[in-house]
């Protein structure tokens, strides 16, 4: 199959059309301006619409509304601006619409600054907006994964009805890669029955996100739940490599995790025994994976680029059987191999006691 | 015997649960009149606000989206975009559409979004209990205006269709009210020509109808009707505001 040399804003965006997303609707935020400035072109030559909306608080309710519809649609954009989307990410998983959004995180908190960091983490992961959801969120570590997630991001959307986001950064969205899209074959979805079209000669359907009965919202609050319980049996995901029986286990997630492989490949022509876990869905989690990992192993080593945010997640599954250490930068500075490796030699150095 | 009056088949027969004296029920009552009358109640889709009105996708036999506060025109914009060849409608309150959506309502209207808002202004928050709205009059006492408007404070009550109807992509515009037969009729008539506004592919279109609310004004439904007629209409003048792209106040 063609390899085609592309930037990731560029393939992410490629990768909806060809996935069968015929709507975007965002607005201009760096580092992931070239997703809409792509689709501005892409997606009219498809017959689909392509429309900047006046804040992202408005893209999102934009995308409300034609996920209502029953058709696949995306919105992107980056830290401030995802920040802005969460009442409308809310609204999207209390009425149960599925949709597609790419967060290339930026720098933060505040208006931060354009440099790639994962400090979203807890945004995207624990709900981020108000009320007891989750979103589907996937985070992808080359081009080639953004490609292959992003049609599987539309899938789960449409399976489980609810907002997938691609939890990227500024450096996966600009870094140029050789990729392929091969189009997955997914098992067949439900129809859309409950898409709002106009009632035509049926009976009338509405979507909402709302129900002032009590027992009436803790219903749909407990049919959530199971929907996330069903999401952590079936859908979860990670991607290890190494050694088979590592001494430390290093733990981290999308651009982290290419830097963890390098990390991998050179400790071991330094004898270090190191393997990576990388989770590929941050929700649901890879609990159980990755406390069979843990297993046996003298330490953990979570690695972010924000200081400190999945690290719980791994505490939490781990239970302090394990010793959990954390090295982390932020505001777009990177971890580098080197720093790694040195950090690795002392926790052997000074023999890790549980 | 000839029937002369009747619940128009696109009203549900749910009562409306409105309070004695709020003009929501008739105006829903004339929207469903209208949608029935120019046969669109199978291709229709309304988009709900949030406020009093929030329950207004039980008593319209259309299909219905309801999100989140202020942002109906945006919703209603992913419905158009999604599904052109559908008559697409929002119906909103002044805190919702003038407050918190007035991003999303200027931006349909600039864009000329072929969709139809409907704009229920009763000068205060309803839902909320009584506070006060950007409608609000001068000296009109609200929950958070205990000792009436004051612009020095609060501003002044926003002429939300005037400011929609200098845009080029707004198309239709009128405000009307509901307190005498003749308005009512003249309302009615309104509606139909924002409905055909939009299904001829003209633009953006808006009615704002002026409604009382005896409840958060603390008056009998009676007072209250007065009272619109003599302090909001002076400030909120009825008639069409704009008409086929043309500003009517600034085109001689």
């Amino acid at each position: 199959m063609e390899k085609i040399l592309m930037r990731g804003n560029e393939a992410v965006a490629e990768a909806a059309v060809r996935a069968g997303c015929r709507l975007y609707f965002g607005y201009p935020i760096t580092p992931q301006n070239e997703i809409s400035e792509y689709l501005s072109f892409r997606l009219p030559q498809v017959g689909g619409v392509f429309l900047q909306a006046e804040s992202e608080v408005a893209a999102i309710h934009m995308v409300y509304g034609a996920a209502a519809t029953g058709a696949r649609v995306m919105t992107s954009s980056s830290g401030p601006g995802v920040s802005l989307m969460q009442e409308g990410l809310s609204c999207l998983a209390a009425a149960e619409l599925p949709c597609v959004v790419v967060n290339m995180s930026r720098g933060g908190p505040g208006v931060g600054n354009i440099q790639p960091a994962q400090s979203d983490y807890f945004q995207a992961v624990k709900g981020g907006g108000h009320g007891d959801y989750r979103l589907i969120v996937l985070a992808p570590s080359t081009v080639q994964e953004l490609v292959d997630l992003t049609y599987r991001a539309f899938y789960l959307a449409d399976k489980y009805r609810n907002p997938v986001e691609i939890l990227g950064d500024g450096m996966l969205g600009q870094m140029m890669e050789p990729v392929t899209f091969r189009e997955p074959e997914f098992p067949p979805l439900p129809p859309k029955d409950w898409a709002i079209r106009g009632k035509g000669s049926g009976p009338r359907k509405w979507v909402v996100c709302l129900d002032l009965d009590p027992k009436g919202l803790e219903a749909l609050n407990l049919k959530l739940q199971r929907k996330y319980r069903l999401l952590e049996e079936q859908e979860t995901d990670y991607d290890t490599f190494g050694d088979p029986e590592p001494e430390i286990l290093l733990v981290g997630f999308g651009t982290v995790g290419r830097i963890l492989k390098s990390v991998v490949r050179e400790g071991k022509k330094e004898g270090l025994k190191l393997a990576l876990f990388r989770p590929i869905t941050l929700f649901p989690f890879p609990k159980a994976a990755l406390f069979e990992k843990a297993k046996g192993v003298k330490g953990i080593l979570v690695v972010e680029m924000n200081l400190g945010q999945m690290l719980e997640d791994v505490e939490l599954v781990v239970r302090g059987k394990v010793p959990v250490f954390f090295l982390g930068h932020t505001g777009g500075v990177i971890p580098t191999v080197s720093e790694i490796l040195e950090y690795v030699h002392g926790l052997l150095k000074e023999e890790i006691r549980v | 015997m000839k029937v002369v009056f009747e619940r128009p088949k696109t009203l549900l027969e749910k009562p409306f649960t409105y309070c004695p004296g709020c003009h929501h029920g008739l105006a829903q009552r004339l929207i469903a009149e209208v949608i029935e009358e120019l046969g669109i109640a199978d291709r229709t889709i309304g988009v709900g606000p949030i406020g009093c009105s929030v329950y207004i996708y039980e008593f319209i036999d259309v299909d219905f989206v309801v999100g989140a506060h202020g942002r109906a025109p945006a919703i209603a914009t992913g419905i158009k975009r999604s599904l052109p060849d559908r008559v697409v409608f929002s119906y909103q309150g002044d805190g919702d559409i003038a407050a918190i959506g007035t991003a999303e309502i200027i931006h349909v209207a600039n864009r000329g979004e072929l969709i139809t808002s409907f704009f229920v202004n009763n000068a205060v928050f309803g839902m909320t209990g009584g506070q006060m709205a950007p409608t609000t009059l001068l000296g009109q006492k609200t929950k958070t205006t205990p000792l009436g408007r004051d612009p020095q404070v609060h501003g002044f009550p926003f002429r939300l269709g005037e400011c929609l109807s200098v845009l080029e992509g707004s198309a239709y515009i009128a405000r009307v009210a509901l307190t005498r037969p003749q308005f009512i009729r003249q309302a009615k008539e309104c509606i139909r020509k924002a409905f055909l506004t939009q299904m001829e592919g003209k633009g953006f279109s808006l009615i704002e109808i002026l409604s009382p609310c005896p409840t958060n004004w603390g008056m009998s439904p009676k007072e209250a009707v007065d009272w619109l007629e003599e302090k909001m209409i002076p400030y909120f003048p009825l008639g069409e505001l704009k008409v086929k792209g043309c500003n009517s106040r600034e085109t001689p």
